[in-house]
């Protein structure tokens, strides 16, 4: 932990405390630089920039080349975050990331922005549904998704002191601090903010509110709903998970990501392997976005808290009785 | 410092190189011997008089680095390590067997203490290599690092960021060595989709160009000599070379770059190639 111990309370873009803790990382550790292409302040890496010029690498609008060049960095000691949009980063460079720093065991860091919906008005040609997919298949890619900002500074700590490849992954918009999730930041951990007996809801980054809301709706309705952080979807908290879907007997997963190949279908791999429980899946189905007011496209495209509810009592009446 | 080599020494190292890809190819029933063969002097300048390796063990620890970016001419580049101590000799018949660290091509995963990057897939070399030279630029370490693309691989559009990149950081501790043979898998390069001429392109782009008879070892070694003392841009040697050189009845021949002579092909490639002195086959 770094020692500013940085805690937002107000509703806060989860990308400022990813360029927050960066800053704070490089006071420490003059190993840690940044690499951007073109959208410097988009991912909050200008608050690096300004205060360590010589340390900032900006590539230009050349996401491939900064994969490359962070991987090549990481081969001088340097522990480069390559910063820019989630799906520039996972579909344009995926053959950098793939060969240069995955299989290669590159200790870089692909910290990214507007993943999933909330890129809004610019549409379905800037919005990453298939991030979390594209990276987590990948072999050695830690695959980070942090709920808010308090977690999102405290994941960057944790990508800076894990040696790998680490995949960052952060929504543009603003998310409520999630009561709960001060409980320190590991990799490969899931926490629990709500512990029920009828429903496990295990989500993910933005998902995580929508959860949270969901859980205090099926309280009113007087089913008791457990509510997982699943802020690392890999490698997984499998343990966590299992005793959560052992005590409640069904599942919902929840993303701002597609149904197909996130952490829906991470946690579904892993009931089938070990302990088969109706799974409902809240994300976006398989389509591509548009353009809209995030909220719009959260409701459009079957985000809300409702549907959360909804997809609970789904796979309650699921149960084998 | 370079101009004391025995030209004629390098001259049998490469041919050993290439003696060394036919069998390597023939040995594992595939592989791809064409560019190999074609940058025999490539890396026998390179293996043989121009890098500085403080290990030889660990090429990765410096002052010189290599990446071989156009990685399925590896045959030749393991064949070079071999020659000068980086690697016993008879690893060479493993070479593209299962758990070998002699991968069909170039890998990190296999073969860390050598493999700066795994490369294969075209262009990504070169972005890497370029990486590890702005690190060294940063830490202000000594040394160079080189790069070996092929011609076809100019074709790929990182190729062209990375050259970008390069100029704009005046990357001086950089140098690409393109083996220009005008062969790609699917016919000649100036047919499929034409890269010449390179040097303007990259003049263009604001890097240092030479020019050089690829299989001249004098040349090659003055070319690098003069590559070490350009500053403030990174420096393009662009190799004039003939794919399979040395082998007449496969030069020029796209069917070459990756197909396995039959045993008795590569007999009589060895034997147009003629034994080296000096050297002994693995």
């Amino acid at each position: 932990m770094l020692s500013s111990g940085l805690r937002y309370t107000d509703a806060t873009p989860v990308r400022d405390g990813f360029g927050r803790a960066l800053v704070e990382l490089a006071a420490e550790d003059s190993n840690v630089i940044a690499l951007g292409a073109d959208l410097t302040s988009s991912i909050r890496v200008h608050w690096f920039a300004e205060k360590y010029p010589e340390r900032y690498i900006q590539m230009g609008i050349s996401e491939s080349d900064m994969i490359g060049a962070a991987a090549g960095l990481s081969m001088n000691g340097f522990v480069p975050f390559a910063t820019t949009f989630s799906v520039f980063a996972t579909s344009l460079a995926h053959q950098a990331v793939r060969l240069s720093v995955a299989y290669n065991n590159a200790n870089v860091k692909i910290a990214v922005s507007h993943g999933g919906i909330t890129v809004g008005p610019d549409g379905a040609t800037h919005q990453a549904f298939e991030d979390i997919a594209l990276m987590r298949c990948l072999p050695g890619m830690v695959v980070l998704c942090p709920a808010d900002a308090n977690q999102a500074y405290d994941a960057t700590v944790a990508a800076a002191a894990h040696r790998g490849p680490v995949f960052l992954r952060l929504a543009r918009g603003e998310t409520a601090i999630t009561p709960g999730n001060e409980a320190g930041f590991a990799i490969g951990r899931c926490y629990t903010l709500a512990k029920g007996s009828d429903v496990a809801i295990a989500a993910t980054g933005s998902g995580v509110e929508l959860a949270v809301a969901a859980e205090s709706e099926l309280r009113t309705g007087g089913i008791s709903a457990t509510v997982l952080n699943v802020s690392t979807i890999k490698p997984l908290d499998e343990e966590t998970i299992l005793r959560a879907a052992q005590a409640c007997g069904a599942v919902v997963t929840v993303e701002e990501h597609s149904v197909i190949g996130g952490l829906g279908s991470t946690v579904a791999e892993l009931l089938a392997r070990r302990f088969p429980a109706p799974v409902e899946f809240v994300g976006v189905q398989d389509t591509f976005g548009e353009s809209g007011e995030p909220r719009e496209i959260m409701e459009k495209y079957g985000l809300t808290p409702h549907a959360v509810v909804d997809a609970a009592r789904r796979a309650m009446d699921r149960k084998c009785r | 410092m370079s101009t004391a080599v025995d030209s004629s020494a390098i001259n049998e190292m490469a041919r050993q190189i290439r003696r060394d890809c036919i069998r390597m190819v023939v040995t594992a029933g595939s592989g791809h011997p064409g560019g190999a063969m074609g940058a025999a002097e490539l890396f026998a300048v390179l293996y043989g008089v121009v890098l500085h390796h403080r290990s030889k063990t660990d090429t990765t620890a410096g002052p010189d680095r290599f990446v071989l970016s156009n990685g399925h001419i590896c045959a030749g580049w393991y064949s070079a390590l071999s020659l000068t101590g980086h690697l016993p000799r008879e690893e060479l018949g493993t070479h593209r067997k299962l758990g070998a660290r002699l991968q069909g091509h170039p890998s990190r995963h296999m073969f860390p203490s050598v493999v700066e990057t795994s490369s294969g897939p075209l262009g990504q070399g070169f972005s890497v290599a370029a990486g590890i030279a702005l690190g060294k630029k940063l830490r202000r370490d000594e040394g160079t690092v080189f790069c070996i693309v092929g011609d076809g691989e100019l074709q790929e559009g990182l190729v062209w960021e990375t050259a970008l990149s390069a100029a704009h950081r005046q990357l001086d501790n950089l140098v690409l060595i393109i083996s220009d043979n005008d062969v790609q898998i699917d016919g000649p390069t100036s047919e499929i989709k034409r890269v010449r001429p390179v040097a303007p392109k990259f003049e263009s782009f604001d890097w240092h160009v030479l020019t050089v008879d690829g299989h001249d070892v004098p040349a090659l070694i003055d070319a690098f000599d003069r590559a070490r003392t350009v500053r403030e841009k990174p420096v393009c040697i662009v190799a004039d070379t003939v794919m399979a050189k040395g082998v007449p009845f496969m030069e020029h021949d796209p069917k070459w770059h990756g197909t396995c002579p039959t045993p008795e092909m590569a007999e009589r490639a060895l034997e147009e190639l003629g034994p080296a002195d000096g050297w002994e086959d693995f």
